[in-house]
């Protein structure tokens, strides 16, 4: 079994409680001015980075009468199939099987950022300013979800006023959104659950009342990521032997030739 | 000889261009390790990996191909006519990865740490495969190139044993740089919906290996041109021409695995209406692969130096290193909100440890027995008066 979290869009009023709730469950001190500034709409210029891990994106879209109000809440997905474990050169970012958190050591990482080109939601965020940076990026709150055998929620969950995030067993949330979707009125959801198949499922899902990628979320395919790297690591063993093959018996023949031809050799100055 | 004791009473300037650039990137690394990554690039939340990525890493490790593969050439495929060549190439290609190592520990947040890779094994991660094969390869590459110092030194017992694991060395050579050649390219499979379209494919690796099998050769040329003008030592017409009629036809399969890919994909119609990812496409392909596989079949060009070491430079800026830019720089997409230019500290050090890796080639040259090298045999009879050491 694997968690997950359904965020309901239809539901968010864009509060950022769960924005306040990460910053005291994890300890982040206040981003500089610069990127939290509220300048231009309620979205501001709100980035994740080592001390944000979550933040509420706001947009308008259509105008007049069609004029909506959308909200989606960024942070770390934690996918089924995650591209930074797969990228991560010492094993540093791993998914939990029994939480389905995808949680990050730093007594393991050397620092490459890999995992921050690989990851096709752009989540990993690097410490900059100091002289010894580490990776940061949302945990799952693994830390309260492993307290005991049935542990706490994720804090921002826990801090939703509206109940727009559900915590719960990924599986049944599936079933919960589109039975939400399809007990709904024509329209006030895009008939999709973004996070259900997006790169080979989420932990993170999405219903909204606008196609998510107007929230400036990835469109994504439903392949894994991790799939091409992983048939392209899987066959090195191979190609591996296969020139070591190659490589020495190439080297017989031409060997053997040139002491074919030097016997020739002997043979006419004889 | 009168002409490079001639060369040698003028200003140098070149090695005062050099020294300088060299100990500007030592200035810029001192900062970088006092005051941290941040304080120094460019590099955001935004674009993680910046110009030590492209330049020093993706171009680096291909441009040192030609270590391989005259290794292989001369040592597996037995061409004897490419022995002269032999040892310039193992020798840049040694140099160049220890700039693709010093770069990494430039680049990495905790260079300090490295040593972590080694008890914290991540086998699916095409950059725990990288790792190891650079620092095999260049321990590889070391001991490939120690000869030119035993003979040097007269140490006939270390001579003998290289001697011995020669051709074992070369394979494991060739294993170990084509199969992490191929895995650079492996690293960029993951980034799926960042790559463009235009130059994702399922088959990077196999492009990354052919293409770096094709400026091995192709560094020859240009790197023997440029040292012969400098050293004033001769390599025969002959041998410029036979390498470059092998890069032109592992060009000519390059060419093809590349429109077979498009093909396959059905992505034919983006090379026309992807603007402007497909100005760039054009580029690379017709400057530096069509262009280059022309040029070295013309027979004039074939007799000329100057042609020759044009075509092999085309095919090395635009060919290989245009492609690695765009694949790992130009056309991966950033995060929303942010933007990517290097930083001049950043330059600094691609350009500074290239500096570093000029001087100690020029000093190499000098003093082991490195140019117009002919097989052991010979080399043993030299022993008593090295003739590649009259510069020094």
């Amino acid at each position: 079994m694997a968690y997950g979290v359904l965020y309901d869009g239809t539901r968010c009023i864009g509060c950022r409680s769960c924005s306040v709730a990460c910053k005291s469950w994890n300890k982040n001190p206040a981003d500089t001015d610069k990127e939290t500034s509220v300048e231009g709409g309620i979205e501001g210029k709100a980035v994740v980075s080592d001390k944000t891990f979550t933040f509420m994106r706001f947009r308008e879209i259509g105008d007049g009468d069609d004029l909506k109000w959308a909200f989606g809440k960024v942070q770390c997905m934690h996918c089924l199939k995650p591209g930074c474990e797969t990228a991560c050169i010492v094993g540093a970012l791993h998914r939990k099987k029994a939480t389905g958190a995808v949680t990050y050591d730093k007594q393991k990482c050397i620092g490459c950022r890999y995992c921050m080109v690989a990851c096709p939601f752009g989540i990993p965020t690097y410490q900059w300013e100091e002289r010894m940076p580490w990776i940061r990026k949302c945990t799952f709150c693994s830390d309260r979800l492993n307290e005991a055998e049935n542990g706490m929620a994720p804090a921002c969950v826990t801090a939703c006023p509206t109940h727009a995030m559900e915590f719960g067993d990924r599986d049944e949330l599936i079933e919960k959104a589109w039975a939400r979707i399809n007990a709904a009125p024509e329209g006030k959801y895009v008939r999709h659950v973004y996070g259900e198949k997006e790169v080979g499922g989420t932990a993170w899902m999405y219903i909204s009342p606008v196609d998510m990628t107007e929230l400036d979320f990835p469109w994504l395919s439903e392949e894994p990521v991790t799939k091409n790297a992983r048939t392209a690591m899987g066959l090195l063993p191979y190609y591996a032997t296969g020139m070591l093959a190659l490589m020495a018996g190439i080297y017989f023949i031409t060997k053997r030739k040139q002491k074919i031809a030097a016997g020739k050799h002997e043979e006419k100055k004889g | 000889m009168k002409e490079m004791i001639e060369r040698k009473k003028g200003f140098p300037w070149g090695t005062l261009i050099l020294s300088v650039l060299a100990f500007l990137c030592a200035g810029v690394l001192v900062q970088r390790y006092v005051f941290g990554l941040g304080a120094m690039t460019n590099m955001s939340d935004g674009r993680g990996w910046g110009l030590w990525i492209s330049f020093d890493l993706y171009c680096g490790v291909a441009l040192a191909a030609g270590g391989f593969t005259l290794a292989a050439l001369v040592h597996i495929f037995n061409m004897e006519k490419y022995h002269p060549v032999v040892r310039p190439a193992i020798l840049t290609a040694f140099l160049g990865y220890l700039l693709v190592v010093l770069a990494l520990l430039v680049d990495l947040g905790q260079p300090w740490y490295i040593w972590r890779m080694i008890f914290n094994p991540n086998i699916h991660s095409p950059l725990y495969e990288v790792g190891w094969c650079v620092m095999l390869y260049t321990a590889v590459l070391a001991l490939e190139l120690s000869p030119a110092v035993f003979e040097r030194l007269h140490w006939r017992i270390p001579l003998k044993i290289i001697g011995f694991i020669q051709i074992p060395l070369i394979i494991a050579g060739i294993v170990i740089s084509t199969g992490h050649q191929n895995s650079l390219g492996s690293m960029l499979l993951i980034m799926t919906h960042s790559i463009d379209p235009l130059w994702y494919t399922p088959i990077i690796p196999a492009l990354f290996f052919v293409s770096a099998m094709a400026v091995g050769p192709a560094m020859v040329i240009f790197e023997g041109t440029l040292s012969g003008a400098v050293f004033g030592h001769k390599i025969s017409q002959e041998v410029f021409t036979g390498l470059g009629r092998i890069t032109s036809g592992i060009l000519a399969v390059y060419l093809i695995m590349r429109l077979a890919d498009l093909a396959v994909a059905g992505q034919f119609d983006m090379l026309f209406n992807r603007y402007p990812q497909n100005i760039y496409w054009w580029i690379e392909i017709l400057g530096g692969v069509v262009l280059p596989i022309i040029l070295f079949n013309i027979p004039k060009v074939q007799q000329s130096k100057k042609g020759m070491f044009v075509a092999a430079l085309l095919y090395i800026i635009l060919g290989l290193s245009f492609n690695r830019f765009i694949m790992s720089s130009i056309w991966l997409v950033i995060r929303p909100g942010y933007t990517y230019f290097p930083s001049w500290q950043e330059f600094a050090v691609s350009i500074g440890l290239v500096a570093w890796a000029l001087m100690m080639f020029q000093i190499a040259m000098r003093l082991l027995p490195i140019a117009g090298h002919h097989g052991e045999e010979e080399a043993k009879s030299e022993h008593a008066a090295p003739e590649a050491t009259p510069a020094a």
